[in-house]
This record gives C-alpha cells, sequence and structure tokens, in this order.
C-alpha cells in the first residue's frame, strides 16, 4: 500500500507537493477509493469449525457452507470430534431430546390441533425407554420432510458440488480409532489445528459449531 | 443472447433450499436470460434481495401474490 502511495504522489506536479495539505486530502481520499476498490473485488470467506455428530447440529454447518457457496464465497469447514460424523459414507445422524430443553415435542402427523402439543415427556422416561432416541429420530425427520427442509445428505452434496473444502480432523480419527475408508471421498484434507487456523485467520466470517 | 425465461419452482421448500436450487439454474444459463423463481417460504424475500446483491444478479422483480412469492432475476 505504502509503494502505491508513493508511487502516486511521485506522479504529482511540483506546485501540489508543496502544499501539504491539499496532497493529504488527495491522498486520503485516493486511499479510501483503493480501499473501497479492493473490498468490493474481495471473495468473502468462510470457516467453520463443526463439533457436533447429531442430526440437528448437523444443519447449521451445511446450510451455513451451502448457503455461502451459492453466493459465490469461498468456504472451509473444518471437521473435529463428533462433527466428524457428518463426513460419513453412510450418514446414520440421531437426534436426542433428553437434557435438551430447547427442543419441542411435536407429533408430524395427525389433525393441526394434535400436532400443536407440545408433549412434556420427563426426562426419566426418555432416559429409560429403549429406542426413545429412535423414535425422536424419526419424527424429527418425518418433521423436516413436512416442512420442506432439504436432507443433511442433500445440503452436503450441494457442498461438495459446489467446491466447499471439507477438512477432516486427522487427530480425532486417531482417537475414535477411525479409518479413512468410513469417509467420504471427496474429503480435501486431514489436517490438524495448525492448518485450520491461518485459512480461519483470512476469513471474513469464522464460526465455531 | 436470448432471454427465455427458465423457471425454478421451489414451492414448499424451505430455507436455503430455494437459494440453492435458483443458483443451480442460474449456473446453466447464458448472461443476459432471466430465471422465474416461485417460492412459498416468506424468508426468501429478503434471501434473494441479498443473494442478488452478492453476486451481481440483475433482481428485475420481486412480488407476493396470496402465499407465493415470485422473483426473476437476470443473469449477470
Amino acid at each position: 500500500m505504502s509503494t502505491q502511495a508513493e508511487k502516486s504522489s511521485a506522479s504529482l506536479p511540483g506546485d501540489l507537493l508543496k502544499h501539504g495539505a491539499a496532497l493529504d486530502a488527495w491522498f486520503d481520499q485516493r486511499f479510501a477509493d483503493k480501499l473501497k476498490e479492493i473490498e468490493e473485488n474481495k471473495t468473502p470467506s468462510l470457516s467453520i469449525i463443526s463439533t457436533k455428530g447429531t442430526m440437528d447440529w448437523a444443519y447449521p454447518p451445511f446450510i451455513l457452507a451451502s448457503t455461502a457457496a451459492a453466493l459465490g464465497w469461498e468456504v472451509n469447514v473444518f471437521f473435529t470430534f463428533y462433527g466428524l460424523e457428518l463426513l460419513k459414507k453412510d450418514l446414520h445422524l440421531e437426534v436426542s431430546a433428553l437434557g435438551n430443553p430447547g427442543m419441542p415435542m411435536k407429533m408430524p402427523f395427525g389433525p393441526k390441533w394434535f400436532q400443536g402439543i407440545n408433549w412434556n415427556i420427563p426426562n426419566l422416561v426418555m432416559a429409560g425407554v429403549p429406542g426413545f432416541e429412535k423414535v425422536a429420530t424419526g419424527l424429527m425427520k418425518k418433521t423436516v420432510k413436512n416442512s420442506g427442509v432439504a436432507s443433511i445428505q442433500e445440503l452436503r452434496d450441494v457442498c461438495i458440488e459446489a467446491g466447499v473444502n471439507l477438512l477432516a480432523c486427522q487427530m480425532t480419527v486417531d482417537l475414535f480409532g477411525y479409518t479413512r475408508d468410513d469417509f467420504i471421498p471427496e474429503i480435501k484434507g486431514w489436517v490438524g489445528a495448525a492448518t485450520f487456523l491461518p485459512i480461519a485467520r483470512k476469513s471474513d466470517v469464522s464460526l465455531f459449531i | 443472447m436470448s432471454n427465455t425465461l427458465q423457471e425454478v419452482d421451489a414451492r414448499k421448500l424451505s430455507c436455503p433450499l430455494p437459494i440453492l436450487r435458483a443458483k443451480k439454474a442460474l449456473d446453466g444459463m447464458d448472461q443476459g436470460q432471466v430465471l422465474r423463481i416461485l417460492a412459498t417460504d416468506p424468508g426468501s424475500v429478503m434471501d434473494f434481495e441479498s443473494f442478488c446483491k452478492q453476486t451481481g444478479n440483475e433482481l428485475l422483480s420481486s412480488e407476493q401474490n396470496g402465499g407465493e412469492y415470485v422473483f426473476q432475476i437476470r443473469k449477470k
């Protein structure tokens, strides 16, 4: 930037150079224009750290990544710990209502008044009834379908197609005893924090999910 | 440069599908062609405005007919 400024002022006529205030004003204007130009020509970038492996938590990273890619942004998503579940070849994502008081328990079928009921199910039941999570997951999938919300698989496919960089945490693979064959081949890299941080540093938007 | 009107039916689809479907259709179109999108997601009104601003495509119109929204976008 300073080289550019020096070059520009060097090309000014001699009498203008003598007038410091005028030169300052000229430089400020030119600098502001240049900054604006750089900002406008820059490709925005998004980097996400995805750390959760349940169906509900799979949505935010994939929705944001696919939408950013559609806007023409450069996108990197670093999947670590349970987030790696989202990169498995076979997605078996479930949702747990236990310990999640923010999750409405509604039925995705039946008459409208019935669907409107928020079932208050005690934690003891949710924890003790075998298969409760399977049922909750099934109901959530049905709700998603009814509402025209994309499946995780669909959003992930869009991300891959749009060139989103999917990065997997190598440490987690070793820690949980996974093999690379468990995961989709479209993963761009098996990396660590030292690779992701410099990417995040340069990103305009950086999120931890 | 033709102005052939292409259409995406994104009715009953939720965020971000209308945007993703529109983007995909635009990718397969020529410069200057117009894409018409039908949607029912109320959030898509603001979203398509923002999408066009970001991508440089021109939002020719954004209308509401009952519970439906119609957008027309000219590809950059």
